[in-house]
Parts: C-alpha cells; structure tokens; sequence
C-alpha cells in the first residue's frame, strides 16, 4: 500500500510525543481557533478523543496510534490514521470522516448518527452498535476485513459494509450474533457467513438496484482512499442483511 | 378473550347534580365516561377507569366522585388481588407487565422513621423570617484546600466548575417523550426563575427551551438519543444516566406511538419508530470505561461544565461511587427504589434497588472514609416527598435532591400509574397533542416554583429551629437525626442515635 504523502506549506505539524490527550486535545483546539485547516499529529501513542471538540471541517492526519474514542462526538472535522485505531472509534459521530489506513477496535461507530468511517483491515466487537439514522443522516461504515462477533448489534440506521478482504480463500466470517436486536439500517457483506452467525432478527436477501446503488458508491468511496480495484471487489456476490421486524419488541409488553 | 379483571373503580355519578355538560366525557382519556344523546344521558365504563380524577375536578356541579370498587376477593394475605390481576393480565397477554411511577409496595420509609432535632435553652434556634438563612448550594468537585491570592480576596487555586442553585432541589430527569413539551417547558422555567436546574432525560432537548441552557441538565444515556455538540454545548451540566431508580439494570423502550415529529426531531430518530435504550452504555464495561466516558464528554465541553454520573441505589452502590469518583465524576446522582419512571416492567420496579435513605448514608460513610468525599457532589433522588425528606436527606450526607414525581404531582399528577399507556388525562406523560395542550406552561411554571418557594421557607424553619444558619452546617451531620422504631443494624447503616438517646 502506498504511503500517501500529505505535507504540504499549510500543513501544521505537532509533535504528540510525551503529551497527555488534555494538552494534546488543547492544542489541537487552539490551532484550530487560530484556522488551522490541515494538521498532521506525528508520534501519537494513544492519546484519547482526537477531533472530539473541533466542530470546523479541519483535515487531520495521524502518525502512530490514537487511542479510544477517536472522533467522539465528532462534528464535522475529517481524520486520517495512518495505522490503527483502538476502542469507541467516531462514538455518538454526527459529522466528519475517519479513515484507517489499518485495524480498529471494537465498538466503531457506536450509536453515530451521521458520517462515515473508513478501515482498511480488520475491526473488532460490536462494530455499527445502535448506529442511527435521520433526516440526510446516514452514517456509513465499511471495513475491509472482517469483524467480531455483535457486528451490528442493535442497529437502528445506517449503511454497514463489510469486505472480507483480509479473508483467505474459501475463508469464511467468524463473527456470530451479528445484527442481534437489529431494527433499521442494512448491512451488507460479502463473503460467507452460515444461518447461526446471525441474530434471530435479521433477514437475508439479495441486493436489489438500490442496494447496488449504495454499495457501489460505498465500495468506491473505499476503494479511492486505499487503493483498490472496485470493480474487483464488486464482482464476488454481496449478502444484504436487514432488520425482519422494524419494532422486535412491539409484543413484548402487556399494558 | 373475555377478560377476568373486574373493575378498579365505581364511578359515583349523582344524577340530580349532573347537567349532562359532558365535560367528563371530554376530560377522560382512558373512556369511562360516554354521552348517549337518544335517552340525554352520560354513562361510564368502570372497567376503563384508572382513578386520576381527571372528571372528578372538573365536573362543574360536583356530580362525580371515584371510589374503588368494594368488590372483595376472599382475604388471603399471601395471594393478594393485586398478584391475582397480575396474573390474570398476563394469561391473558402473555406479556412483560409495564407500569409507572414508582414503587408503590409497603417497604419501610426510613424518612418517616427519623426525625429532626431543634434547639432548646442551650443553644438559641434563629427565627429565618428576620435572620439570614443561607440555603444556596453549589454542586461539584471542591479543591483539597482553597489558597488565596496575597493581600487580597481572590481565589489563588482553581476551583472545578460548580453548579449554583437555591435551595437544594433540582428537578429529575424526565425525557421528553415521556413527558410532554409543555411539561419540559413548564419545569424548564421554573428552574430558570427560582435559580435551580431541570434535567431533560434521556430524550433530548427542545431547540425551543435551549434558552434556558443555563438552568439545563442534559442527559447522555445508552440510547445516545438527540446527543450532539450543541446539546452539550447549551447546558450548563452533564449527566451521564447508567441507571434509574426505577429500573435498576435494564434499559428503556419508547414505543414508536410517542415518537412524533417533535419528538423525532428532538430525540434525532424518524418519527413513528421505537427508541430502544440499550441496558448497559456499550462503551462501559468497568470503571476504567465509565472515566473514558466521562472525560470524552469533559473534552467535548472543554472542561467547562460539571459531568453528573447518575446511578440507582443497589447492594453495591458504596464501592460503586468509590470507583465513580475515583472515575472523574464531578457529582454522583444516587436514585432509590421509590424513584419514579413514565414505563418500567413492574416486576423490576417493585422488587429491585434498596431505600434511597440507607444508600445515601452508606455512600456518605464510604466516601469519607476513603477521603474522597469533597472531591464529588451526592444527589440523592428517589422517593422525596416534602421539605423534611430534604432536610433528613442532606443530615444523612446528600448535598442536594432531585424531585420528579413530587413536581409531577404538582403539575396535576395524581399517581394513577398509568403513564405507560401514553393516555395521561393530566396531559403531562403522553405526547399526543390534544392532551398536551392541558399543562399551560405559564401556571405549569407557577405551580412548580410555589413548590420550591413553600418547601425552602420549610427547610428554613426546620433549619433555625435547629440553631443552624445554612445548610452546609447540617450536610452529613446526622447527629441532628434519631432514629425511632429502628434497629440496630439499621441505625448503624444510617449512621443514627435511637431517640431518646
């Protein structure tokens, strides 16, 4: 994978090394108060809530490997790690982008409302959990790899797309209880995944017009920051997966 | 299916006061009361009445009264009517049974067993009428020590942001959804004009009430419903909702019936569908997890504003607010088994938390004995009644309470329970418009500060009967508490002498 050379005259470098998140965060906000527009952070070793409190639409590239709750609450700003992510990447996000160029953790995308996450390889547990979505919001998810098990857990909205790439031949997904409690959005997933993989909630069909719409512009949208052949991707058979009932526990209760 | 649940209530209609206005026909949301026009007579349905009153108050001659049925089951203090019905509603549903409010089962309230000192001869009471009473409070992390600047009154040391209110009540959090937006802005206004705050629940916060920012608790719960900057931005705290008093671990259900346009555009889902709240916050497995969330909304407010960590009273609930505190929260909001809710299964509501009372004192103790008490805030919510219930609360340890049913009932509540069915005939727990519209927020926010007004001269009065001049003197000194018809092992808890002693 090509290292995407990003430095350019406007760029404003900071060093993270040695620095406590609340200082780190803190200065990210001062520059962006002072109109910084695209900022590198070099040498980030898990500090918390990057792009947490900066609601302008600033570019953010990180070196090393931001730690938990990357982009919670995010509002706008876009954010590319160049490595991993770790746990609660773009928590309760209504605006922005993120994008990794490597793993995350589990939980990505937790209850976000709007936006879209981007990840290269794998992600770990409960990934698009109680996604949402309204009015022109409509958070979109696509990891390359694979995932953990609750993939989708809850979801009420949103797109979640899973690849597979990081499958080996004739690999399947391992994650079990995906989409348990599902009761909006869709995911869709290419490669194979058994019956008992998935929540008693969920259904499975094949992709109609609009779905290849959606996937197709999700897939490229991957494909541009990682470089990757859509067409190729596009060619193995996607699964849609989608909530069997929009309200799963409307009969639970006696009044 | 027939159903073998006979009527709660005889509707008692005197048929020489009744001029057939039909008011009660219009008044009752739950159907009892219909006007046949071919015989010009009102009749009623007693198998729908719920007992909220709603016909009684306002039937103009006096012609309704409501009593409960005399219909006897044979006695049997083991198989009581009301386990009975339970079990008849739900062969006949096989459903969760849901109800509202709070518990309404006979465990002990321990403020009825405790009562208050006063001064005689040896110290003088002050009469608050013509001596100051100082009653303000101000909630959140307090500095190990205050320095001051040289030669000067200014604070040298850096306080943590504080929360300043009048008396030591705040309202509970009611979502809206649950509630009505006249209720929202009834309570909204009158936390703004008294000088306390409203919590907004779980379900958001109307753009029309952003103005009252400052005197705004904005809830982060599991559902994260209408959570954004701004929401966070406009408040002036943060509560984070792990669990209700109500329904100690589990999380909430709002149908889709109560999610209209507004409520969609304030909870930020489309309108029609269930908002489901996950039982446990999935970002929070462990203490380490709550502090992450914690300080990610302290980063989202760049430090500006208190965050709240709001649990129910249960067994543990000492050791847990060790860990909250330990965790970053600025105040630790406790809520106790009485504590109300718009829709919880009645199975948990009445069988899971412990009294407000006993948690208040044992999180009070623990606290200080870790020597981290100043370093958070106690509200203590669940079951507070009137200005006493203050009074013992803040002896036992609390620094303020939150109300919500009692407010509720000022606006007209009269606890019938049944806010689950979206049906309120008060117009305070549905959102369906033409009920709403019966909370006028104008005398909605008058009621509420008279509420306020009445029980903060009471909590004066109880105050200078004591000799005691603010209410910081009283905080955790339980020694202007006795206990009455308690045990040993309950006064240990409490921290209380018997009377007498």
């Amino acid at each position: 994978m090509p290292e995407i050379n990003v430095s350019t005259a406007d760029m404003l470098s900071l060093d993270a090394r040695g620095l406590h998140y609340k200082e780190l965060n803190a200065r990210l906000r001062e520059a962006v108060a002072e109109g910084a527009t695209d900022i590198e952070l070099r040498n980030v070793f898990g500090q918390r809530y990057i792009g947490t409190d900066l609601d302008k639409p600033v570019n953010i590239h990180i070196y090393g490997t931001p730690g938990n709750d990357l982009g919670a609450f995010m509002d706008g700003p876009r954010i590319v790690v160049h490595g991993n992510a770790q746990d609660g990447c773009g928590n309760t996000m209504n605006e922005g982008e993120i994008v990794i160029h490597g793993h995350a953790g589990d939980i990505l995308g937790l209850s976000a409302r709007g936006g879209r996450i981007f990840v290269r390889e794998d992600v770990g547990y409960r990934v698009g959990i109680h996604m949402k979505e309204y009015q022109g919001k409509r958070p979109l998810v696509v990891v390359g790899g694979t995932a953990q098990d609750f993939l989708g857990e809850y979801m009420a909205g949103g797109v979640l797309v899973v690849l597979g790439l990081t499958l080996k031949e004739g690999e399947a997904h391992r994650a079990s209880y995906i989409g348990t409690g599902m009761h909006g959005g869709v995911i869709y997933l290419r490669g194979q995944v058994q019956p008992y993989q998935l929540g008693k909630e969920v259904g499975v069909a094949e992709l109609g017009e609009a779905d290849r719409g959606v996937l197709e512009e999700a897939v490229g949208q991957f494909c541009a920051h990682f470089g990757y052949d859509a067409g190729e991707i596009l060619k193995t058979p996607f699964s849609k997966l989608f909530p069997l009932y929009l309200r799963p526990y409307g009969r639970l209760y006696a009044y | 299916m027939k159903t073998y649940i006979p009527p709660r209530f005889k509707v008692e209609r005197d048929q020489e006061r009744c001029i057939k206005c039909q008011v009660c026909v219009n008044q009752c949301s739950f159907s009892v009361h219909s006007y046949d026009a071919e015989v010009d007579e009102v009749f009623s349905r007693e198998e729908n009445c719920v007992g909220c009153h709603r016909c009684v108050i306002f039937c103009p001659t006096h012609a309704l009264n409501i009593c409960k049925t005399p219909l006897d089951y044979r006695e049997n203090a083991n198989w009581r009517p009301e386990i009975i019905e339970d079990i008849i509603r739900q062969a006949e549903s096989g459903g969760v049974l849901l109800t509202g409010m709070g518990n309404d089962k006979p465990y002990k309230v321990y403020w009825d067993h405790l009562v208050v000192n006063a001064s005689q001869v040896t110290n003088p009471s002050i009469d608050p009428l013509r001596e100051p009473m100082e009653l303000r409070t101000y909630l959140g992390r307090k500095p190990e020590r205050v320095e001051l600047e040289r030669g000067g009154l200014k604070l040298k040391t850096k306080v943590a942001p504080q929360l300043t209110i009048e008396a030591p009540i705040m309202f509970s959090a009611l979502s809206y959804g649950a509630v009505s937006l006249n209720v929202h802005e009834s309570l909204a206004r009158a936390a703004s004009e008294f000088g306390t705050l409203f919590n907004t629940g779980e379900g958001g916060l109307h753009r029309k009430l952003y103005k009252y920012g400052k005197n705004t608790i904005v809830q982060v719960a599991s559902g994260r419903y209408g959570v954004h900057s701004e929401y966070l931005d406009v408040a002036a705290a943060v509560e984070i909702k792990i669990g209700q008093g109500a329904k100690p671990g589990i999380g909430g259900h709002l149908p889709g019936e109560k999610v209209s346009a507004e409520v969609s555009a304030t909870r930020m889902i489309p309108a029609g569908t269930d908002a489901l709240s996950p039982a446990p916050h999935h970002d929070i497995y462990s203490i380490e997890d709550l502090s992450q969330l914690i300080y990610a909304l302290k980063e989202a407010t760049n430090y500006t504003k208190p965050i709240i960590v709001k649990i129910a009273a249960v067994h543990n609930s000492a050791a847990i607010a060790s860990g909250m505190v330990r965790a970053g929260a600025d105040i630790i909001a406790l809520d106790g088994i009485r504590g109300s809710t718009g829709a919880a299964p009645k199975i948990i509501r009445d069988n899971v938390g412990i009294p407000i009372e006993l948690a208040i004192a044992a999180v009070d103790t623990r606290l200080r004995q870790e020597g981290i008490r100043h370093q958070a805030s106690l509200v203590a919510a669940g079951g507070i009644r009137c200005a006493a219930d203050v009074v013992k609360a803040v002896a036992l340890g609390a620094d303020a309470v939150y109300i919500g049913t009692a407010a509720l009932i000022a606006l007209g509540c009269t606890v019938c329970q049944q806010c689950h069915t979206g049906k309120c005939a008060w117009g305070i727990c549905t959102t369906d418009l033409s009920l709403t519209k019966r909370i006028n927020p104008d005398i909605g926010t008058e009621r509420l500060v008279n509420l306020l007004r009445g029980w903060s001269h009471e909590i004066k009065d109880m105050l200078g009967g004591m000799g005691v001049n603010a209410l910081e003197s009283l905080r955790g000194n339980r020694l202007h508490l006795r206990a009455v018809g308690l045990s040993e092992k309950e006064m240990e808890i409490l921290g209380v002498r018997h009377a007498g002693d």
